[in-house]
């Protein structure tokens, strides 16, 4: 018993050191300054290089985390425990967060240079007037096509990939809003659909999909894609563009009759302590040489217009990231739909991935 | 007195262990699943489990290739744990046995997909038989393949116990008494080491049944089974409440699994 009683002291001891020593060693690297800011942002999705050009302008200290869903970060944010300065959610998430009122507005009268941002990208649905959020990357969802197989004008719209000639060579991204999104397009109805009926339909098209479909897979599918294991893929352009990079076969095309905009934007959650250094980084980032180092680097599609200018005509010119803006137009945002509807849309794709060709 | 408060103390850390990490996990997936999406008390989860036809389908559907798997396991693992038996180092090779379960589940997955890919060893050398290449990854074949490699040490090793404990007294008498080879083994080896399939068949069969990440990563979710419903419905859909419903159905089919492949103790130690 004495033994027992002593073992758990020792125990106890062990763990009340530990968090002392974590809890220096966290003051020592700053973590509990004022000079900090805490960014919460995807995985390698900004130039490290730019981090520490913003640390040695400013003084700030950046801590970085990162996460890798947004229905993760939402969780980590509204269960407490983080103290995110900034973070950066896609549209839908956005709006949902807005909605719970877990996000803090945009003071504009310390941002300059909203002007460097694109009419194209601000002002969305998803935050009317940019209340909340700066616009950070955009993209598309589109086709890849490998032209070792297929020729560019064999995949012009959605409804090419019902083509019989594709049997068993198309990998879809794991994603219901993404793969019932392009179904309902191709039938020329919204994205945002949320009759129960046309949903049906949209699922029941997808069913007649099935044959052509390889897979359906998640980050694996640039892996694939960029080993020819497969003749077409539909995913999002900035994954496009790091499969492009490691295969010259692949292309990337958006069709014409439009497709789904997203766009991840910088948002300063409730938790947000260190309001300094928050703007500091905004108009950081906004800066067009900046943001220009930042889009080369992470090779998705800027909405820093400023910037875009800064940038190779190679890049400025490609139809592939920066479409037409009639193509845009025609594109649209997600909508954050209500849990039951999100529900419809996941039980249908399931009941898709089930079919058996 | 004062022995038994020292027994009950050495008892704390188990029941604390037992209720924190398998009971409150339970009773929490249970508490949840009588929730729907809007966080309102229901049954409608359960009904909307065994109405729909799509998770009755995804059951049957678990079920069957857990089957296969356990099957295809066994019958490659019980001669292996025979032979085993018999072999000259059998220590050594108990461990080349067991070696592959150091490695992590998802390295061996990435390990296959470079295996049976377009570009793969397996296609390379089609090729070069002139039988073109194949399709591998993303069919049942595949699947099922890779699960019974990752599950075949779990299968042997209870197996090779059984037979370890094996009198092998009782073979040689009934080989005296006349017994073929054949004989002995159905009448006299298999039920003696029956024990040992019964716990291989709970080790494989259980696990195989929420296999969620090989469905994706080698079957390319073309085979669908009830893990990857929950991992959906706690991930995207944030529908904790029908995930944790198929949670439970889990559980109960695993209990069933138990019950049917348990030790049944009788009265008396006769078996009938």
């Amino acid at each position: 018993m004495k033994r027992l009683i002593s073992m758990a002291a020792v125990i106890l001891a062990a763990v009340i050191g530990l968090a002392v020593w974590s809890n220096s060693l966290q003051k020592a690297q700053g973590a509990t300054g004022d000079n900090t800011l805490n960014l919460a942002n995807w995985g390698d999705y900004i130039d490290p290089a730019l981090v520490k050009k913003f640390e040695k302008e400013s003084g700030y200290h950046v801590n970085l985390e990162t996460f890798d869903s947004n229905e993760a970060m939402y969780t980590k944010i509204q269960q407490g425990g983080t103290s995110y300065d900034l973070t950066v959610p896609s549209e839908y998430m956005v709006e949902k967060m807005a909605r719970a009122k877990m996000l803090v507005p945009l003071d504009k009268s310390k941002l300059h240079g909203l002007n460097n941002y694109g009419s194209l990208y601000m002002n969305r649905s998803f935050d009317p007037g940019n209340k909340y959020s700066l616009p950070y990357f955009w993209g598309t969802l589109g086709i890849i096509y490998n032209d070792k197989y297929v020729s560019a004008d064999e995949v012009q719209h959605w409804n090419d990939l019902w083509s019989p000639k594709f049997k068993d060579n198309i990998m879809l991204i794991d994603s219901a809003r993404d793969i019932m999104g392009f179904s309902l397009r191709s039938m020329g109805k919204s994205m945002n659909t949320t009759d129960p009926n046309t949903l049906a339909l949209a699922k029941a098209k997808l069913d007649q999909m099935s044959p052509n479909v390889k897979a359906v897979v998640a980050d694996e599918i640039k892996m694939y894609m960029a080993a020819d294991e497969s003749e077409l893929a539909v995913d999002w352009s900035g994954e496009a563009a790091d499969m492009m990079a490691n295969n010259s076969h692949l292309h990337y095309i958006v069709p014409s009759e439009g497709s789904n905009l997203w766009f991840d934007n910088l948002v300063i959650p409730k938790t947000a302590k260190h309001y300094k250094a928050i703007y500091a980084f905004l108009n950081f980032i906004t800066d067009p040489k900046n943001a220009a180092q930042n889009a080369e680097y992470v090779g998705y599609s800027t909405p820093n217009t400023a910037a875009l200018k800064l940038l190779p005509k190679s890049v400025r010119n490609d139809k592939q990231f920066y479409p037409d803006a009639t193509v845009i137009k025609r594109s649209e945002v997600y909508k954050d739909l209500d849990p039951k509807t999100v529900g419809l849309y996941n039980d249908l794709y399931l009941e898709f991935k089930m079919y058996r060709k | 007195m004062k022995k038994s408060t020292q027994n009950l103390a050495f008892y704390v850390p188990y029941i604390l262990w037992i209720v924190l990490f398998v009971i409150a996990p339970m009773v929490l997936i249970v508490y949840q699943s009588f929730f729907n999406i809007e966080g309102q008390f229901t049954l409608s989860n359960y009904a909307t489990y065994f109405q729909s036809g799509t998770y009755i389908m995804m059951t049957i559907n678990s079920v069957w290739y857990a089957f296969l798997i356990t099957a295809l396991t066994l019958l490659i693992s019980y001669p292996a744990a025979y032979l085993l038996h018999y072999a000259k180092h059998k220590e050594l090779w108990l461990l080349l046995i067991i070696l592959p379960t150091w490695i992590n589940l998802l390295l061996k997955a990435y390990a296959f997909i470079g295996i049976f890919s377009q570009d793969g060893g397996i296609n390379t050398f089609l090729r070069m038989m002139g039988l073109g290449p194949h399709q591998f990854l993303f069919t049942d074949f595949s699947f099922i393949f890779v699960a019974s490699y990752i599950e075949i040490p779990f299968m042997i090793l209870p197996i090779f116990n059984g037979i370890e404990e094996l009198n092998e007294g009782l073979v040689n008498a009934s080989r005296d008494l006349g017994a073929k080879w054949w004989q002995s083994f159905t009448r006299v080896i298999l039920p003696l080491t029956m024990s040992g399939v019964k716990a291989g068949v709970q080790a494989v069969f259980i696990p195989s049944l929420s296999l969620f990440m090989l469905t994706r990563l080698i079957g390319g979710n073309r085979v669908i089974t009830l893990g990857t419903a929950i991992e959906e419905h706690f991930l995207t859909t944030m529908n904790w409440g029908m995930g944790s419903t198929i949670g439970v159905v889990l559980i109960v089919a695993m209990v069933i699994i138990m019950f049917l492949t348990g030790e049944r103790k009788k009265k008396g130690g006769r078996q009938a």
